[in-house]
């Protein structure tokens, strides 16, 4: 009834190539927007932005450059928290080496160094495929978390091994260390994932982007009919390390503050990822987004309801949090592969028709 | 009728041209099992090549050879008066050699015309950054693209399942999609591995008038590897029969269907 697409009629094909071809999504959309940056900056606090915001935010990027390589390329990767260390580290020894510079140029160089690396750890997928390469891709997760511990340059040889993020500011606002007003960071962070998901969207409606999903579906085919697969599978590992690193960078320097790499990007950070890529739904940037509010929202619930309102223990609702998102993992796999997202495209596939389904 | 060098009249009175892919003293093995032995044969331009021979012939395999997704241990692949050196599939696909597969091969994941628009790689030629930010060059391929598959997409009489999903749809439409794809990158040589395979006799006619079709309209030179035999001696100009890896015949339609070999081939011999 107010989901409509009848009489939205489409006279050219750039018409029919936009992102939202309906209008009522493309309404919604905008309608978003002006929430995020128009809204919620002047009414948010240091715990929204701390408990839920920035999590968010900074996740689904993550989870967009992992569902990059593993949605739309098919190419399984368990080295997120790998990569998002890289982003980090970067990051941080951009911002001492260079304390004057922009950190927005900061994150992006971060992002492109992230980049480079991901494509070294990715070209073992040349000739390995599905469990064999998560396997190499674990390896990458492990030695990366290995190197930024063992060797001191990376955390400028300070005495307790952390990287912390010094205070930069963009404009002459503070957004990083803890003077940092909670709506700077949110902005800051809220850029760059709305750049994000716009760059990842035109990717993926694209020319790039059926060439990885042609590897994805059937590589020996898309070979024969013109998709090089070195270089279909090299730029997915780029643009998703260049995702996953900038979400590092931002974790770090906006959310964390501080950083011990073993305890912030171990392998249940690739795992946490995964998990929000797998129930957001795999090959869908809405899936990304839906799975990274899910992911951290479930926690916050969580704590509210069994904890604050009926009083369990906190242990206990720790705990519960575990059974929950593994019972779910599995659910999703059986009952539903693509995620939240086609639950979402059912629902509007029914709401186009709704009330009169004849 | 055959003329070497200038190519020929069809009974149907269509001209054919030169030769575009010549296959010299192909060998092709895989260990010591020999599924090509020793095979010449030439394309010419505007012709439908038909290749036959029963199971295990080795046609799949002479297809991937022209395809570059085999490559012969001895012979030479002559592709438009130059020799082929050996290259990936993908680099053969850049020449102008577009297939479709025996088993469908589509992105089952795609929708239709992501499937198709798959097949105009070659006339793609925007860079990352265009792409990310979806201006200039990038949109405007995307558009001129479209516009190029959508004749696709109407000559073939698929509009109605553009944005459907491939793996929604039936086994003939996958088949007509799959020439579609292959048909959206303009091919100069157009591989058909069993373009009718397991289709129903109305399926089937669909499938000729659209190769004939093809053929007459683009004047797109085709290979075809069939089973049918009614099929194949109807649409084809010219026959090579292969069987256990050699070439047993090569001709028109009617000299094909009175070789003494390729009947032998076909009802089997009393051996003495």
């Amino acid at each position: 009834m107010f989901y409509r697409e009848a009489g939205d009629f489409k006279t050219s094909y750039v018409a029919d190539n936009q992102t939202f071809p309906i209008k009522f999504d493309r309404y919604r959309y905008y309608a978003v927007l002006v929430v995020a940056f128009g809204i919620i900056p002047f009414v948010i606090n240091d715990y929204w932005a701390n408990a839920l915001l920035l999590p968010f935010l900074i996740y689904a990027i993550a989870a967009i450059g992992l569902n990059i390589l593993v949605g739309y390329c098919g190419q399984v990767s368990l080295g997120t928290g790998g990569f998002m260390a890289v982003g980090a580290y970067a990051c941080y020894k951009l911002m001492t080496a260079f304390p004057e510079v922009s950190m927005f140029i900061h994150v992006i160089l971060a992002g492109g160094i992230t980049a480079a690396v991901g494509v070294l750890f990715g070209l073992p997928s040349l000739r390995i495929k599905g469990f064999y390469l998560a396997v190499a891709t674990l390896a990458a997760q492990f030695f990366l978390v290995w190197l930024f511990n063992r060797v001191p340059w990376f955390y400028n040889y300070s005495a307790s091994g952390q990287i912390n993020a010094p205070e930069r500011d963009v404009f002459g606002i503070i957004i990083t260390g803890p003077n940092a007003p909670a709506w700077a960071t949110y902005l800051f962070c809220l850029i760059f994932l709305t750049a994000c998901a716009v760059i990842a969207r035109n990717l993926t409606r694209g020319t790039m982007g059926r060439t990885w999903m042609a590897i994805r579906d059937m590589d020996i085919a898309a070979e024969i009919i013109g998709v090089n697969p070195l270089k279909a599978k090299m730029t997915a590992f780029a643009v998703s390390s260049f995702f996953v690193g900038i979400s590092g960078a931002l974790f770090f320097a906006l959310y964390l503050g501080a950083v011990e790499v073993g305890e912030a990007f171990g392998i249940q950070k690739s795992f946490l990822v995964l998990f929000m890529v797998i129930i957001g739904g795999l090959g869908s940037i809405f899936g990304s987004f839906a799975g990274a509010a899910f992911l951290v929202l479930l926690p916050v619930v969580l704590k509210v309801v069994g904890a604050d309102m009926l009083g369990w223990p906190t242990d206990i609702v720790a705990h519960l949090q575990l059974v929950i998102v593994g019972a779910l993992i599995i659910t999703f796999l059986i009952m539903e592969p693509h995620g939240l997202a086609q639950l979402w495209r059912v629902a509007k596939e029914k709401l186009r028709l709704w009330p009169f389904p004849h | 009728m055959l003329d070497a060098s200038e190519g020929y009249i069809t009974e149907d009175g269509r001209k054919i041209g030169g030769v575009v892919m010549e296959m010299k003293n192909i060998t092709l093995r895989f260990g010591g099992v020999v599924a090509i032995k020793d095979i010449s044969f030439d394309i010419r331009e505007g012709e439908i090549r038909a290749i036959i021979g029963p199971n295990g012939a080795g046609k799949s395999s002479m297809l991937n050879v022209i395809s570059g997704f085999y490559v012969p241990q001895e012979g030479e692949v002559w592709f438009h008066g130059q020799k082929r050196p050996p290259m990936r599939p993908y680099e053969v696909a850049r020449q102008g050699i577009a297939r479709t597969f025996q088993n469908i091969a589509l992105f089952e994941g795609m929708s239709v015309l992501d499937n198709v628009m798959t097949g105009r790689l070659n006339y793609m030629q925007a860079g990352l950054f265009a792409q990310a930010i979806w201006r200039g060059k990038a949109e405007r391929e995307e558009t001129e693209n479209r516009e190029a598959v959508e004749k696709i997409i109407d000559f073939l009489e698929i509009q109605h399942i553009r944005k459907t999903p491939v793996s929604r749809l039936p086994y003939g439409l996958k088949k007509r999609v799959e020439l579609a794809r292959a048909l959206a990158a303009e091919p100069k040589l157009l591989l058909l591995d069993e373009p009718m395979a397991g289709m129903n006799v109305e399926e089937k006619e669909d499938m000729s008038r659209f190769i004939l079709d093809v053929n007459d309209e683009f004047g797109t030179t085709i290979a075809l590897i069939e089973h049918d035999m009614g099929v194949v001696m109807d649409l084809s100009d010219r026959v090579v029969v292969m069987d256990y890896g050699k070439k047993i015949g090569d001709g028109t339609p009617d000299e094909v269907r009175n070789n003494q070999e390729v009947i032998d081939a076909y009802l089997g011999v009393a051996h003495d």
